[in-house]
């Protein structure tokens, strides 16, 4: 008989200590990680809350257009704002690297934790305290600057709220950059003596690019948010030309850091993409230098095209001109990445599981999400689409279709190692199937709207501008869209309690997380060697059916998965020297 | 929303223009349009061949047994990664030198164009030439004049804000620019078409951003000189009227006259009144007050009411402030 290598009923990192405090001032990345998935999944909900509130408002026929109140169009006008605002730095950024990086990357790596756990606790009680002053502008005012904070609107008559929202993107910033740096360390530091650059799985490679966005990009928006709240609280001009100021010298700092950010969001996502399609075609990635190497020119070209936001600010022309170019360079990485995770399928052995389901969904949405980009780069008919409903679904295709499904579909996928269960396969496949048909309906008809002339952040149109075939189907496809993600955030939580138990390995990964008991033990593994060769091998492991997944070929006499060496607590007893603190 | 106001709405909805625009109705439309349809059509094939590619590999690679090994194939190719590398980056730069032509034309007014001075401010649009006519906002669908040109020739507009970003954009001229407070911000269009069409501000500007509108309407040669001659100077009106056109110019998109409140109060029947303003002092209504608030605005707050408006200092001149304290006090 094959040992079962789950360890749920042992002890493993889920129930080796107990407590609230346990979790709250744990330095474990992988209960960190999980905390972070956990707040993110409650900022989502509040976030979507405020989605759904935006798309009642525009639904046809709910409020009358001619007698809307100021009091129902502040209200609006707050919800796109407190939407965009969680969304973005609540949810988004911390996502995919905060949430699984900090799950995954220590044991991809093989080691026992972060360069710097304590560093990675910090950041995420720095994480708390900014969605705290987040959701205390609900209790002392109407914030209502749209995400972008603006000025001079921002400094000028708007309430208090502005302060605290950006205090709150403030400290949000640094937890993002704390991360990137933990992040940056222990990939430089820590992989395994035989890991060289290009032996990291390509998760890594994205977080890592992710990191350097993090750390250097970040600091410019605390530094503009300063001088916003300096300029607010004690009138020295700096941005509103009232006082002396310039308002595009805001627009330059805010982009230089917003649409890095973008990249933030999304380059994650793809690394998921590149894990998902490797495991699931069961061969090594198509074109790994490629990916890698692209993940990097992603990062760098992201610094260079902020000006891409700014066509109509009254920039000069020839900026515009030289930042139309430098955006479609950003383009080239993307689109070869897309083409080699399909190059991966040729051939290959396509399972077709939750997450590669959302994987194969992502090429949809990102092949939507960045053509669309297109028309936005190309200055003449950016002039039309700039501020419209059509830059609403571009980036709704890129960061909800792209990163959020990316997200989705790496909780799935390392899900079995998170919780030692599996989610159930028929619903969390009708929970996608219901998300892809809502959300495509949600934002399709936005493309069409916004190339109509449509504009964005209006709290209501008027039957007479042409516009209430598009939010109505806008409004359905949201409803839609909301019952999917319910059900798959339902999917989860049943398969914590009820779900059939997991295999250490059920889809068949080489990367080295699989390689560790499921759940895993506090330190992950006991080895620091691993025989670390091509990171997509699928050699390594080959399906059995007594265990209902994968098993390691030709299993070393050390090897973690060999159940009864696995849970043998004592050989999981940490190197005094080697633990974290 | 009354009936003739929807009637008229129905005119624009009958310049529908095709499924993807509005009415060209520019000069620049049709040139905007058809780089649109280029990329479209480029997007439109790849987005094809790539989601036609993952369904085929998925179907015909699919594993039909659990354990199943894939087959053969190689791990990367560097001609073809150089072949889909380069045709993309091809068609790009096409993209971006037919959108860069495109602009640069867009962003260069002819010599001989006919200048428009849009004015923006919170919420509302104002529009003065260089003849001395001015025209308001011109609510899409409703009442007013908004922006008047003749067709067929070059107009340059040169925008300016009051107080925040607003954005001024009209789809059917396929044109589109930032108001900026603090300096001037141009863009040029030549109408072809004889019509209404509305205009949006589309820079997020606080509470009214949405109702932040108006429209151009698109007159003949003669019909446009016809209306210029009627447009007397206000100073020629007795000083009620050229209060009251001057009120729905500057003041109406945040003020009624029928006892309702839209943004601030409403100011029938206001003169002589006693107020109560914010801090609980109270103020009776007279001249001296009524000149303070529309040049200071935030000197007093009336009780129950945001300090939103934008101050009018420098804006107005003393006749014009002196014609619209006239006509507030004449409105029972």
């Amino acid at each position: 008989m094959t040992p079962s290598t789950n360890t749920l009923e042992r002890t493993n990192y889920l129930n080796a200590t107990k407590g609230f405090m346990s979790w709250f001032w744990t330095i474990d990345h992988k209960r960190l990680g999980l905390m972070y998935m956990w707040s993110v999944v409650a900022a989502f909900i509040l976030g979507g809350f405020f989605a759904l509130k935006i798309r009642m408002t525009l639904m046809p026929g709910a409020v009358d257009f001619a007698s809307q109140t100021a009091e129902q169009m502040n209200a609006y006008n707050n919800a796109f704002t407190v939407h965009g605002a969680v969304m973005i730095f609540l949810v988004i950024i911390p996502s995919i690297p905060a949430a699984l990086g900090n799950f995954v990357v220590p044991m991809m790596l093989g080691a026992k934790d972060v360069a710097f756990p304590r560093l990675n606790r910090f950041s995420y009680h720095l994480w708390i305290i900014g969605a705290l002053l987040f959701t205390g502008t609900f209790f002392i005012g109407n914030l209502d600057t749209g995400w972008t904070f603006y000025p001079p609107y921002s400094t000028g008559s708007t309430d208090n709220t502005v302060i605290l929202a950006t205090l709150g993107a403030f400290v949000l910033g640094f937890s993002s950059i704390f991360t990137g740096l933990n992040f940056i360390v222990t990939i430089h530091k820590m992989r395994p003596a035989n890991m060289t650059w290009f032996r990291m799985p390509l998760f890594l490679w994205a977080i890592y690019a992710t990191a350097v966005i993090q750390i250097l990009a970040t600091p410019v928006i605390g530094i503009s948010l300063l001088l916003l709240l300096v300029e607010k609280t004690m009138s020295i001009g700096i941005f509103n030309p009232e006082l002396g100021g310039d308002p595009v010298f805001f627009q330059h700092l805010f982009w230089f850091y917003s649409h890095p950010a973008v990249y933030i969001m999304i380059l994650p996502g793809m690394g998921v993409m590149s894990e998902l399609f490797a495991t699931f075609s069961r061969k090594p990635i198509f074109g790994y230098k490629s990916i890698a190497m692209s993940s990097l020119a992603i990062a760098l070209f992201s610094f260079i095209v902020w000006g891409h936001h700014m066509f109509l600010s009254g920039q000069s022309q020839l900026m515009s001109v030289i930042f139309s170019a430098l955006t479609f360079s950003v383009a080239v990485p993307s689109a070869i990445k897309v083409f080699n995770w399909i190059a991966t399928m040729y051939k290959g052995s396509v399972a077709f599981t939750t997450p590669m389901i959302y994987g194969m969904s992502i090429i949809w949405l990102f092949g939507i999400g960045g053509l669309t980009g297109l028309f936005l780069a190309t200055l003449g008919t950016d002039v039309q689409f700039h501020d419209t409903y059509f830059v609403v679904a571009h980036f709704h295709y890129v960061m909800v279709g792209s990163a959020l499904f990316g997200f989705i579909g790496g909780i799935y996928y390392w899900w079995p190692k998170m919780y030692g269960r599996m989610a159930d396969n028929f619903w969390t496949k009708l929970a996608w199937f219901m998300s892809f048909i809502g959300f495509n309906l949600t934002f399709l008809p936005q493309f069409v709207g916004g190339s109509r002339g449509m504009p964005r952040r209006y709290a209501g149109y008027g039957t007479e501008a042409g516009y209430d075939s598009f939010n109505y189907w806008s409004t359905i496809g949201a409803m839609i869209l909301a019952v999917g993600l319910t059900m798959a955030l339902g999917t989860l939580i049943y398969s914590m309690f009820r779900g059939r138990k997991a295999p250490s390995n059920p889809w068949g990964g080489v990367t080295l997380e699989w390689q560790t008991p499921t759940p895993p033990p506090e330190h992950n593994f006991e080895i620091d060697a691993f025989p670390v060769g091509d990171p997509y091998d699928m050699n390594l492991c080959e399906y059995n059916g007594e265990e209902e997944g994968f098993l390691p070929v030709n299993p070393r006499a050390d090897d973690p998965c060999v159940a009864d060496v696995a849970i043998d607590p004592v050989y999981f007893e940490p190197e005094s020297e080697n633990a974290p603190a | 929303m009354n009936l003739s106001a929807l009637l008229r709405a129905a005119a624009w909805l009958q310049q529908d223009g095709d499924y993807f625009f509005p009415v060209e109705a520019s000069t620049n439309a049709g040139e905007v349009d058809r780089i649109y349809y280029f990329i479209f059509w480029v997007s439109a094939v790849s987005f094809a061949l790539i989601v036609g590619a993952t369904i085929y590999f998925a179907i015909k690679y699919r594993r039909t047994k659990v354990g199943m090994n894939p087959e053969d194939s190689p791990h990367h190719s560097t001609s073809i990664e150089i072949v889909w590398s380069v045709i993309p980056t091809l068609f790009m730069i096409v993209m971006f030198k037919w959108g860069f032509d495109d602009y640069v034309d867009r962003r260069t007014p002819p010599g001989d164009a006919y200048q428009v001075n849009v004015h923006a401010q919170k919420w509302s649009w104002a529009y003065s030439y260089d003849e001395g006519a001015e025209t308001g906002m011109g609510w899409l669908g409703g009442e007013g004049e908004g922006l008047v040109v003749p067709v067929g020739v070059p107009i340059k507009l040169r925008i300016d804000s009051a107080d925040v970003l607003h954005s001024f954009s009209v789809p059917a001229f396929r044109i589109k620019m930032d108001a900026v407070p603090g300096r001037y911000t141009y863009a040029w269009f030549e109408a072809t078409k004889i019509g209404e069409y509305p205009v949006f501000c589309t820079e997020y500007c606080g509470t009214r951003h949405s109702r932040m509108l108006s429209k151009v309407q698109v007159l003949s040669q003669e019909d446009f000189d016809a209306w210029m001659k009627k447009q007397g100077n206000l100073a020629d009106l007795p000083p009620v009227e050229a209060g009251q056109k001057l009120f729905q110019r500057k003041c109406a998109s945040c003020h009624n006259m029928d006892g309702s409140k839209l943004i601030g109060p409403a100011l029938n029947g206001l003169y002589g009144k006693e107020e109560s303003l914010v801090g609980g002092a109270k103020v009776t209504v007279d001249d001296n007050y009524l000149r303070e608030s529309i040049l200071e605005p935030s000197a007093k707050i009336v009780e129950g009411y945001p300090d939103a408006m934008t101050p009018f200092a420098g804006q107005l001149s003393e006749d014009e402030i002196s014609w619209l304290i006239t006509y507030i006090k004449s409105v029972k």
